[in-house]
């Protein structure tokens, strides 16, 4: 009843997000009303271009249908223009009288398309291309005209063209500029373009200034008349010479305007109820008009009319592409270069592949690719994340498949892929189900990918490829997944941001962190508060409290959830070396409980599997050996090969490094789990080159790797150092699992941490600071000492009901 | 009384046996019961079993008022045993009544 009353003025994309985004955050904290110039409810205005060509109808568009609105109380006025703001009496009123009064107001009212002032403009059969209207009216012309004459030969202009093409006419575009969409492609791939374009039947006249649009006796467009005298005949001319931010309502109630509402980072006009978001916005000069900056203005905005307060919209960098099926293209950032900046480029013309690459002080600043742009969004990654090349730029041309990655990157193959190709194998989810999953419900981000399709969310190997699936699929309304990504849904804080706070403000409880950050939900989420309980006691071990409750099954159970909800247990065997009295234990406990399951694990242990939890604590006592952490974000095993105690060819005693190095990490947590391997020979029989820390010994001491991994992408490990002894060994492993355990967020492995810093980073910090080296080595005995065997721990009672079933009183 | 239209309320526990934003397990033949106390105390019962593939509901970290299945993550609310969307499903929800202390769960 008494909840203020947010009005918006727009049923666009840009509107409706923030609606949306609002809704998420507080949905009960507005009285909604929403007006809508156009009779329809929100649909997808980018994808106009592919119902013009008949690749979609209108019923595939619409983003919130009817029942949306109805369903989240929001009060809809469609086919009401509002005409004027009253900003004394706080309300608005629309053409037909409607009034609706307001305490915050949402203005997003768009852009209008620029209609050249020559004669002739209002002439029946001129058209603009914004809206389903004016797509409308160009099907219909399709069917009886001939004649189609596109002005602007821009990214919506040709989109325009290649519609009423495939529609049958004969389409000539007129552009102004020398070379087509020259704002977003440089001169060569512009030229590439036009081309293909041509080849498709497509007519060009280059620059041509438009002097007048001749009509007929009946008033209709006849021909378009040319500075240069020149007449073309014409029954259907489109402008799409450009976009105008439509400010009028905003104008004339005295907002400061500047081509565009002009708004501060926070999207707030120079009225502080006011808030404006989309194309009619000016944000420090800027006037956008593509989609992505659009949403991330609608989250910014939305967190402020949520009450929340900590977003800032600092601007966007933009990306291009151009939905003519069968022409890929694709731009981003400075893409023409200057006197400061270097070129690579690679142009191969009668295949029609063109790529420039604009590099300044090492970083990739602009990306202009034609025919092949299968490496868009990586590099659209790289230029946003401003990432120094390095390395890289050896083999940056040749796209992300050419170098390592991470696993998470992606494999540029989703353009080439068949519907029923399978993405997601963890998920069994196929291409086709995740593009109908977007073109039908709207979805624009990775994460509502995983939430509506599971693709990417278990393993997350394929998470790269879904973003291209993504980005072909909307094109530039493709929203990047951010580089600094909030936590989860809980807060806007990036891993970073509450490691940081933790540190900095000594912050030594769960609660304590989400009241200092002012945590959305009372209590974090199953993704928030595992993270934050390593951050915690890593950052201050011995000090902050370790909570049971926020942490994963496997870790507050000590054994590893199956899927028939049993647990397995897998004790400890340094360095892979056991005894027979052990093996005896083993075997008589398997049979003492009926395990079902004995196996040897990768990890040269011995795995029972199928234990009951209520087990869980007496299996542990009769095989009195030590917990092997088989199931935590952890340190997990040493493995080795028998070394120069046996083997003829062994150079050290590298069974002997394992077992001293599994010692020196027993029971330590990390951010991910953590495997070592020490292999004592160059023929490395341990495997240490797919180790977050990889030893190898050679005659003449000790070769140390790291961040390679085994798992879900295979990674060599990197050469870091060579040493000599193996006190210097436990020193680098230490002092790298530490810089690791303090700086990677919380389930990167180490190959994706050193993915972000770069080895250099950790070579400096690591071998060139002897000191730094010694210090984190240092704070990692620390923060182990005196750890408990959490096994031992708990036959001695620790944590007793989580084992211990109810059982009915009376 | 007419014992078909009543709850048939029996005593499981104390509600300081259930850790804080944890659960209980009360083992029953028909499927075991998971018993959670949020970080407000309040507390819900539900069928051990997630509606999606079967994991156990108890063993998954509880929030606000809501559940993450251990196997494949999904929320599970504790109110109704509903999943949270996009995900579909229920997992059977139990009356519960608190006097006091003492926790009484409706076994049918």
């Amino acid at each position: 009843m008494n909840k203020p009353r947010l009005v918006v003025i727009g049923n666009g994309m840009a509107g409706i997000r923030t609606i949306e985004e609002l809704l998420a955050l507080a949905p009960d904290q507005y009285e909604i009303t929403v007006f809508g110039a156009e009779p329809h409810p929100n649909y997808n205005r980018i994808l106009l271009s592919p119902v013009l060509a008949g690749e979609q109808s209108f019923d595939d568009i619409v983003l919130n249908p009817l029942d949306w609105y109805a369903k989240n109380d929001i009060q809809l006025h469609l086919g009401k223009a509002i005409s004027r703001i009253d900003r004394k009496r706080r309300l608005v009123v629309a053409e037909d009288g409607t009034e609706a009064p307001y305490d915050r107001l949402l203005i997003a009212t768009g852009s209008q398309p620029f209609i050249l002032p020559v004669p002739g403009a209002n002439l029946k059969g001129v058209i603009t291309y914004r809206d389903i209207q004016d797509t409308q009216a160009m099907i219909d012309a399709a069917n009886v005209k001939r004649h189609a004459v596109v002005i602007g030969g821009g990214l919506l202009g040709l989109e325009a063209a290649n519609g009423l093409k495939l529609r049958g006419m004969e389409v000539t575009v007129v552009h102004l500029a020398s070379t087509l969409l020259e704002r977003q492609l440089d001169t060569q791939a512009g030229k590439l373009l036009q081309r293909s374009l041509e080849a498709r039947g497509l007519t060009f006249l280059l620059e041509k200034s438009t002097s007048e649009i001749v009509g007929n006796e009946a008033g209709e467009v006849a021909a378009v008349r040319f500075k240069d005298g020149e007449e073309i005949p014409a029954d259907l001319v489109v402008m799409a010479a450009g976009i105008r931010p439509n400010t009028t309502l905003a104008e004339q109630a005295g907002l400061y305007c500047n081509r565009g509402v002009v708004v501060n980072d926070t999207l707030q006009t120079y009225d502080p109820r006011i808030y404006a978001v989309g194309e009619c916005v000016s944000h420090r000069g800027i006037a956008y008009g593509l989609v992505a900056p659009l949403f991330e203005q609608a989250k910014v905005c939305a967190n402020h009319l949520a009450l929340m307060g900590i977003g800032t919209y600092k601007g966007s960098v933009l990306s291009t592409k151009l939905k003519v099926t069968g022409i890929d293209l694709f731009s981003a950032g400075d893409f023409i270069g200057g006197e400061d900046t270097e070129q690579i480029v690679l142009s191969d013309p009668s295949s029609g592949v063109y790529k420039k690459l604009v590099i300044q002080d090492d970083r990739l600043v602009g990306a202009c690719l034609y025919g092949d742009t299968a490496d868009g969004a990586w590099y659209f990654k790289l230029l946003r994340e401003g990432r120094k090349l390095g390395e890289l730029r050896d083999r940056l041309m040749f796209g992300e498949s050419s170098i390592g990655d991470g696993g998470v990157q992606g494999h540029n193959r989703a353009a080439a892929m068949a519907d029923s190709d399978e993405v997601c194998g963890c998920n069994g989810v196929c291409k086709g189900t995740i593009v109908k999953a977007i073109t039908e419900k709207g979805l624009f981000t990775l994460d509502d990918v995983k939430k509506h399709t599971k693709a990417a969310s278990s393993c997350g190997s394929c998470s790269g490829l879904v973003e291209q699936i993504l980005m072909s699929t909307v094109g530039t309304s493709f929203q990047e997944t951010p580089k600094t990504k909030a936590m989860c849904g809980c807060t806007e804080r990036t891993h970073d941001e509450v490691r940081k706070a933790i540190r900095e403000n000594k912050l030594l409880t769960h609660q304590n962190v989400y009241d200092f950050l002012e945590w959305r939900t009372p209590n974090g989420c199953s993704s928030c508060r595992p993270a934050i309980n390593y951050y915690l006691i890593s950052t201050w071990p011995h000090e902050a409290v370790d909570d049971p409750q926020s942490r994963f099954i496997n870790e507050r159970a000590h054994g590893n959830i199956q899927k028939d909800n049993t647990f397995s247990v897998v004790p400890q065997m340094k360095g892979g070396v056991t005894t027979p009295d052990e093996l005896r234990r083993i075997a008589d406990v398997a049979d003492k409980y009926q395990i079902p399951m004995v196996k040897v694990t990768g990890g040269q242990r011995i795995d029972l599997l199928g234990v009951k939890k209520e087990d869980l604590v007496d299996v542990w006592r009769d095989l009195g050996m030590q917990s092997g952490h088989a199931y935590g974000k952890s340190i997990r095993t040493v493995k080795t090969c028998v070394g120069s105690e046996f083997c003829r060819f062994g150079t050290q005693n590298s069974t002997q490094m394992g077992i001293d190095l599994e010692t020196m990490l027993a029971n330590m947590w990390s951010p991910h789990k953590v495997k070592l391997a020490v292999s004592g020979c160059p023929r490395n029989c341990a495997e240490a080159g797919i180790k977050d820390v990889g030893v190898i010994a050679v005659d003449s001491g000790w070769e140390l790797y790291v961040g390679g991994n085994g798992g879900i992408k295979t990674e060599v490990a990197q050469f870091l150092v060579k040493v000599k002894t193996p006190d210097e060994v436990k020193e680098y492993t230490g002092a790298f699992l530490q810089l690791y355990r303090e700086e990677a967020h919380y389930l990167d492995r180490t190959v994706h941490y050193l993915d972000r810093v770069g080895l250099d980073y950790v070579k400096r910090k690591i071998v060139d600071d002897a000191a730094n080296r010694k210090a984190l080595y240092e704070r990692l005995l620390y923060s182990l000492e005196g750890l408990p065997d959490p096994w031992k721990a708990r036959i001695e009672g620790a944590q007793e009901r989580e084992y211990i079933p109810l059982t009915v009183v009376n | 009384m007419d014992r078909l239209s009543l709850p048939n309320w029996t005593h499981v526990c104390q509600v300081s046996d259930i850790p804080r934003l944890g659960s209980r397990v009360l083992k029953r033949a028909d499927g075991d019961i998971a018993i959670f106390r949020t970080a407000d105390d309040e507390v819900f019962a539900l069928l051990d079993h997630c509606p999606h593939k079967g994991g156990a509901l108890s063993q998954g970290i509880v929030h606000g008022k809501a559940v993450t299945c251990p196997l494949h993550s999904w929320n599970i609310e504790l109110a109704t045993g509903e999943a949270r969307a996009p995900d579909e499903g229920c997992a059977r929800r139990f009356p519960v009544k608190v006097d006091g202390e003492a926790v009484y769960v409706s076994i049918a």
